[in-house]
């Protein structure tokens, strides 16, 4: 209930104010792969309309199950896939002008960096990529690497550093710029509690500063306590958005069961309960 | 251009840290080297005989320098990922591919100069003869060579998605024209009809890599050419190159990623 006055404050406010990331009717097909198993020749529909506003200052969790159509929408954001039709739009700029990038971070959901690079040498290239001038850049630098508390190994090839660091260093180069609005995919996957939690204050202390987050994950635990607002993704449609507390019905406590109910999997819920006597039996 | 010359710059970087290029390098180098060292009876003939199969190595391997480089760049970045958080930065997809043409192409003019140098340090030291000039304007056309190698192999790359196949194919291709490319306008003469007008095409469309070839300025110890045909040349490679480029850039940019 803490978030709801502010949550109150942003929504009334968003009214006049632009969004920073929009989506409008945007519609997604990928081709159907002529190797793929099964006879299906139409297009993969990966989402189905979907429109969407993320507003200055809010954090937005991006919720929806594995192939929901999560990673495809930030593709469109950040220009790697263009739309079948609808418009997207990052500070009011279409995406498909590079432009629109230069006050963006994107973690992507699995990536490796350079391996050949340290990570001083990584961060000075995408420095050097967002036209930072070169008297800001070795400070810059050194306060990401600070941020993600990697500045021991600030010198050591990327190659030798561990899953957790390759987060950690992900996470460094998002920021390198200073960005306005954050986009990052899944960015706890894969790791340790501590490390979920890490990034689950980083989010927390990017929200104090005054940044725009959008982020999709599937630990629903702390989309409920960092989010603003979220919108649930199923099979390419949004189903639901707003306010966490919103989206509960009656007699839900958490998170988990409102999402579960909205991407409609309680009948095969029931169904695991009606079968489980008889796993029990046997 | 700050954009392009950071790409071009984690090229390099690569190459400089990756040791199977060394390999290749070291072994040419030493070749000319136990080559550069024996004295067979101080005969000119064989001392160009020498002469020649080591320049002919050089143009083997820096071929394959071009050609692997080249072809890995865009299909590694896309399959280590590394695309992703790049071009979610504001650089097109054009400037990366020119960071990944201009840092391949200074790979290998660095890795010509060392040879050229080399070379012309231990030819020197046996004849007591310094034609600079000549190793100058060998090795520039050898460079310009290696620019159209490069341009065309990225534009392999975007278009073929093996890089294998992409490598052999390119490959084969300077290959061919190499060694044919000059032939190509007698044997459509002798074709003649449609096929000799398809050869004709061929003739007066390809580049013509064997002009870029000019061994023969250091093996025989020629004259100097004239500068305004090194001038022409530096604008014909310009031109494919560019073409090539081009080609790339705007297959690249409607690619999906993914
Ligand atoms: N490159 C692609 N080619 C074909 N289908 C794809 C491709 N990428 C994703 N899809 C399909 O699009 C749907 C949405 O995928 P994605 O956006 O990755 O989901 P999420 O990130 O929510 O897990 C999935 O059904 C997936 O199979
Ligand atoms: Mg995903």
């Amino acid at each position: 209930m803490g978030f709801s006055t502010p949550i109150a404050i942003t929504m009334t406010n968003c009214a006049s104010i632009e969004p920073i990331l929009s989506t409008e009717n945007l519609r997604v097909e990928y081709a159907a792969l002529s190797g793929s198993a099964g006879n299906s020749r139409e297009p993969k529909v990966a989402l189905k309309g979907l429109s969407l506003s993320v507003y200055r200052g809010e954090v937005f969790g991006f919720l929806g199950p594995n192939g929901a159509g999560k990673t495809t929408t930030m593709n469109v954001l950040l220009g790697f896939t263009s739309a079948t039709s609808g418009k997207a739009s990052l500070f009011g700029t279409d995406v498909r002008q590079p432009i629109s990038r230069q006050r963006i971070g994107y973690l992507p959901e699995l990536t490796y960096y350079y391996k050949f690079l340290t990570a001083e040498e990584l961060l000075r290239f995408y420095a050097k990529i967002f036209n930072i001038p070169k008297a800001q850049r070795e400070e810059r630098i050194r306060q990401v690497l600070h941020r993600v508390d990697l500045e021991h190994a600030a010198r050591r090839p990327i190659r030798t550093y561990s899953k957790g660091m390759q987060q950690r260093i992900g996470i460094a180069q998002a920021l390198i710029n200073d960005p306005d609005l954050l986009i990052l995919d899944e960015p706890t996957s894969g790791l340790d509690p501590v490390g979920r939690m890490e990034v689950r204050h980083l989010i927390q202390r990017l929200k104090q500063e005054g940044k725009t987050v959008f982020f999709s994950s599937h630990e629903l635990g702390e989309v409920e306590t960092v989010c603003d607002r979220v919108g649930i993704l199923a099979q390419g449609e949004l189903k639901a958005l707003g306010p966490v507390q919103e989206l509960l019905a009656p007699g839900e406590r958490s998170l988990e069961q409102a999402f579960l109910r909205i991407i409609g999997y309680q009948a095969q819920e029931e169904t695991l309960c009606k079968k489980s006597p008889l796993s029990l039996a046997s | 251009m700050q954009k392009i010359s950071a790409v071009a710059g984690v090229v390099i970087l690569e190459m400089i840290r990756r040791k199977d290029v060394y390999v290749l390098f070291f072994l040419t180098a030493l070749i000319t080297l136990v080559l550069g060292s024996v004295d067979l009876f101080g005969d000119a003939k064989i001392a160009r005989y020498l002469k020649e199969v080591c320049l002919t190595l050089m143009w083997m391997s820096s071929v394959i320098i071009a050609v692997f480089t080249a072809a890995r760049q865009i299909p590694v970045e896309r399959e280590s990922r590394t695309l992703f958080p790049l071009l979610a930065k504001p650089i097109t997809r054009s400037e990366v591919m020119l960071g990944k043409f201009l840092g391949c192409w200074l790979a290998c003019c660095i890795s010509l100069a060392a040879f050229y140098l080399l070379f012309a340090l231990i030819s020197g030291i046996r004849e007591q003869h310094w034609p600079l000039a000549n190793y100058f304007q060998a090795f520039w056309l050898h460079c310009l060579f290696s620019g159209i190698v490069v341009a065309l192999t990225l534009l392999g790359s975007v278009w073929f998605t093996a890089v294998s196949s992409n490598a052999t194919i390119v490959l084969s291709c300077v290959v061919g024209m190499l060694l044919l490319g000059r032939h190509l306008h007698k044997v459509a003469v002798k074709a003649g009809g449609i096929a000799g007008h398809f050869l004709d095409g061929l003739y007066f469309s390809l580049p013509h890599l064997e002009w870029f070839d000019v061994r023969d300025l250091i093996i025989h110890n020629w004259p100097r050419m004239d500068w305004t045909i090194v001038g022409q040349d530096t604008l014909y490679a310009c031109a494919y190159a560019g073409c090539f480029l081009a080609l790339a850039c705007w297959r690249f940019r409607r690619q999906p990623i993914h």
